[in-house]
């Protein structure tokens, strides 16, 4: 039975696992936001390079983040092949009958490069961290406690429901069950998921009684062990002042 | 039947000079209309560890949520303490000095971390964020699982699971401990390191068990509860004198091998 995990195991660098996460999490949105603010094709380009250069800086396994591109690069397949003859612009070349224009072509391009970039920076700096690291990170930025708990919360129960799903789904396969298209397999996937859902209410009446017995009242405590350093705005830093870099580029030689 | 409970108690009370720390009296739950328990009556005193047993759907489990106030019982009386309880106050009070194990330890392990999942309860019980971490770390220490403290709770095994389940209990220094399954799930190895500890245990306990094994070193009292009645058990012990084929298992490769003579098989 596979276990379910919302982490990809990284071979980070010591020194790396060692920052604080917040300074994780904040290169991360620094990178984002350079990158949603490029628009010109080099630039981007440079952008894509540095993503790739994190990733293999930081000792991401390179088949768990194909897979994860693959899932992302779905949904850009429809961008690319649906952009270039929506926008209006110079024709450039027609198939049965509809234009793709330049400035389709182009604007599929930007979006494909600088969502990519965005993606593999994020699985590269966040993707690798364990998931309650993250949550520390969220709290330590002054996330709302309740949203930090449900994320919490989430993290630590999605490995049991999945166990619980995968319990069923073994059930049935040793029955006999293959899934097919017909009326049958739909119905039994019903069953499948409206059992999840009880068992899931169940357990979540389980954890609040739980709770209760040890005296909960509402008030959720979180013991951050979250501590900045001078390494972490050194690093943090010098990140911000890299991801800046294709912008600077693109300001230089495209204006704004 | 209600008559012979007070002569019972009568009895203890004399002999022990303890008042009872739970009573418990014409308690019934009914579920959906169909009722799963009537008039039970018993008490718990200071040093008692009372077995429950009784059936797969018997209602020992419930019981024990009655107790603790997660259920509302349909009849009957709680006195935990001294104190009557009823409506949810009262029931806050009593948890914080009765501590009930879950069957499954993933129901009651919801923290990201170990320390931060046995410091839980001591927090609630207004302790400050160091004093509660400390109390943590020596819980853990004196279950022998300090190591752990750094631990992500869903990323250990199901053994260590119960123990750091027992550790966010004992946590908050319960006077009672009910334990609802306690060596369910868990391999020859982690259920001894369990039963070792709770042996060593001073608390008064329910415990409910399937396991005979366990319930002979843990419990010095049983009580039954069947047909929705609960009556008090006899735990005894004989030699058995019969002679009798024991099923050995040994690999087939040490048998051809010999070392199993016939001289072994009595």
């Amino acid at each position: 039975m596979t276990s379910f995990s919302l982490q990809h195991q990284a071979l980070e660098p010591s020194w790396f696992a060692a920052l604080d996460p917040r300074t994780r999490l904040l290169a991360a949105v620094f990178f984002t936001l350079s990158a949603l603010c490029l628009s010109a094709l080099w630039p981007l380009i440079a952008l894509l390079a540095l993503a790739l250069l994190l990733t293999i800086l930081l000792g991401c396994q390179w088949r768990l983040i194909i897979k994860r591109l693959l899932a992302f690069e779905g949904f850009m397949v429809l961008v690319v092949l649906f952009l270039p003859f929506t926008v209006a612009g110079k024709p450039w070349f027609a198939i049965a009958g509809m234009e793709a224009s330049y400035q389709g072509v182009i604007q599929a391009l930007v979006i494909l490069l600088r969502g990519n970039a965005v993606v593999l920076a994020l699985l590269a700096l966040v993707g690798s961290m364990e998931p309650v690291k993250l949550g520390y990170a969220l709290a330590g930025l002054g996330i709302p406690e309740k949203l930090v708990q449900l994320f919490m919360m989430t993290v630590r129960y999605i490995g049991v429901l999945f166990d619980e799903h995968q319990r069923l789904r073994t059930a049935m396969k040793a029955r006999a069950f293959v899934a097919g298209s017909n009326w049958h397999t739909w119905r039994s996937y019903g069953h499948l998921l409206g059992m999840l859902l009880v068992r899931s209410m169940e357990r979540a009446q389980r954890i609040s009684g739980a709770m209760r017995c040890r005296g909960f009242n509402g008030k959720f405590h979180l013991l951050t062990p979250v501590k900045w350093h001078r390494r972490d705005t050194a690093v943090l830093t010098l990140a911000v002042l890299l991801f800046l870099l294709p912008l600077e580029w693109q300001w230089w030689q495209y204006g704004f | 039947m209600v008559s012979e409970n007070i002569k019972q108690r009568d009895d203890r009370v004399t002999e022990t000079s303890h008042s009872a720390l739970l009573k418990v009296a014409g308690l019934g739950f009914a579920y959906a209309q169909k009722p799963v328990f009537s008039e039970v009556n018993f008490e718990l005193y200071p040093g008692d560890r009372l077995a429950l047993i009784g059936a797969n759907g018997a209602g020992k489990s419930t019981l024990l949520r009655v107790l603790v106030g997660l259920a509302k019982p349909n009849s009957g009386s709680i006195t935990a303490f001294g104190q009557h309880c009823v409506g949810e106050e009262s029931f806050q009070r009593v948890r914080q000095r009765m501590g009930l194990l879950f069957q499954d330890s993933d129901d009651q392990l919801f923290c990201p971390t170990v320390l931060e999942d046995v410091a839980f309860g001591p927090l609630n019980q207004g302790l400050t964020a160091e004093q509660a971490i400390a109390k943590a770390q020596t819980t853990l220490t004196s279950l022998g699982m300090a190591q752990f403290a750094e631990r992500i709770t869903y990323r250990l095994s199901g053994g260590e699971k119960r123990m750091v389940a027992l550790a966010t209990v004992l946590a908050m220094s319960p006077e009672i401990l009910l334990l609802d399954e306690p060596t369910n799930g868990l391999d020859a190895a982690a259920e001894e390191r369990l039963l070792q500890h709770l042996q060593a245990l001073p608390q008064a306990m329910i415990i409910v068990s399937h396991d005979r094994a366990v319930l002979e070193r843990l419990a010095n009292r049983a009580v039954i509860l069947q047909s929705g009645q609960l009556d008090a058990a006899v735990m005894h012990r004989h030699p058995h004198q019969h002679a009798h084929e024991h099923l050995h298992v040994h690999p087939s490769s040490e048998v051809e091998a010999g070392k199993h003579g016939a001289k072994e098989h009595h």
